[in-house]
């Protein structure tokens, strides 16, 4: 059945290479209220936007938060490639570090990122985010139908097809 | 013993924990996030945080055994140690990765060593502090009481 989702949680997409962090990061978000997808690395995180088969979103991410320090792709590499996508980079973008060294809270602040949390994160930080998902709530509902009508005719039928009475 | 002297057992030894230092607010905040729908959360975390550091421990042992040591190698380490540790707020061990990787940076094989030997010391007392303290909730739930908050 094809309706439009209902946006009743935030879906967010964590991603760091340590378990533990992975495991706190997304109790502390379940905790608040959110849907989490959680990922070890920056490459996962493309692959589960979709960013990998250069399509449109496959799903809907409304935030991501990620490690800094990770091997291969760093959260910066990660941030940036977001902010070049055109598809996504209007997704907000959080970085969390465990080192506080104010050239790389800079750096990212400055990419593009939305904030920039020092760990071990808490709720207060988490607290946070929600300011940066209801200013865009807006927008993402806009982008969806425009993108659904140009990339998805089948979908767009479907729905008119469930809408006609008769 | 029964209920109540074992709760009050309970607080004072978790207490003393954080008095000594071993703990920190970050444990406080793993217990805060701990709930019915998850009732064993800071017992996973903190297991996860015994398997990580018991291989980082075996790993840097064996970075500063060999013959030309890779101080970058042993960074990488000591910093997931460092991170691990903090986010579960087992604050000694922390504090003495911070000055771990001060030796790394200056290359300094005899400073390293020695904080191996410390780390190593404070990992094996905050892990039988922390064993003991779940073996004191788990008398307390046996026994048909709630772990003081």
């Amino acid at each position: 059945m094809v309706m439009a989702a209902s946006e009743t949680k935030f879906h967010v997409l964590a991603v760091d290479d340590t378990l533990i962090d992975r495991k706190l990061i997304e109790k502390l978000l379940k905790t608040s209220s959110y849907q989490v997808t959680a990922v070890d690395s920056g490459t996962k995180a493309l692959e589960f936007l979709g960013l990998h088969n250069n399509d449109h979103q496959d799903v809907e991410v409304n935030l991501i938060i990620t490690d800094y320090c990770m091997p291969g792709m760093t959260g910066y590499d990660l941030l940036r490639k977001i902010k070049e996508s055109s598809s996504f980079k209007d997704i907000p973008v959080v970085i969390m570090s465990s080192d506080n060294i104010p050239s790389r809270i800079n750096r990212c602040l400055e990419g593009g990122a939305e904030e920039f949390f020092l760990k071990p994160v808490q709720l207060s930080d988490v607290n946070k985010l929600r300011p940066h998902l209801m200013k865009r709530t807006q927008t993402n509902v806009n982008k969806r139908k425009a993108m659904d009508e140009i990339v998805s005719p089948d979908r767009t039928r479907a729905r008119y097809n469930e809408l006609e009475v008769n | 013993m029964d209920l109540v002297q074992l709760q009050r057992q309970f607080v004072d030894y978790r207490t003393s924990l954080y008095h000594e230092g071993f703990l920190d607010e970050q444990f406080t905040q793993l217990q805060e996030l701990q709930d019915e729908n998850n009732p064993d959360f800071v017992v996973e975390v903190v297991s996860l945080f015994f398997e990580d550091s018991e291989r980082l421990l075996n790993e840097l042992a064996r970075a500063l055994e060999q013959q030309s040591i890779d101080y970058k190698r042993i960074d990488a380490h000591v910093h997931q140690l460092k991170g691990s540790s903090s986010s579960i707020g087992a604050q000694r061990v922390q504090k003495v990765c911070i000055a771990f990787r001060n030796y790394c940076e200056e290359q300094n094989v005899e400073g390293c060593l020695n904080c191996l030997q410390q780390v190593r010391h404070e990992y094996s007392l905050v892990k039988t502090k922390l064993e003991s303290l779940f073996q004191l909730e788990q008398q307390i739930l046996t026994a048909g009481g709630s772990i003081p908050m």
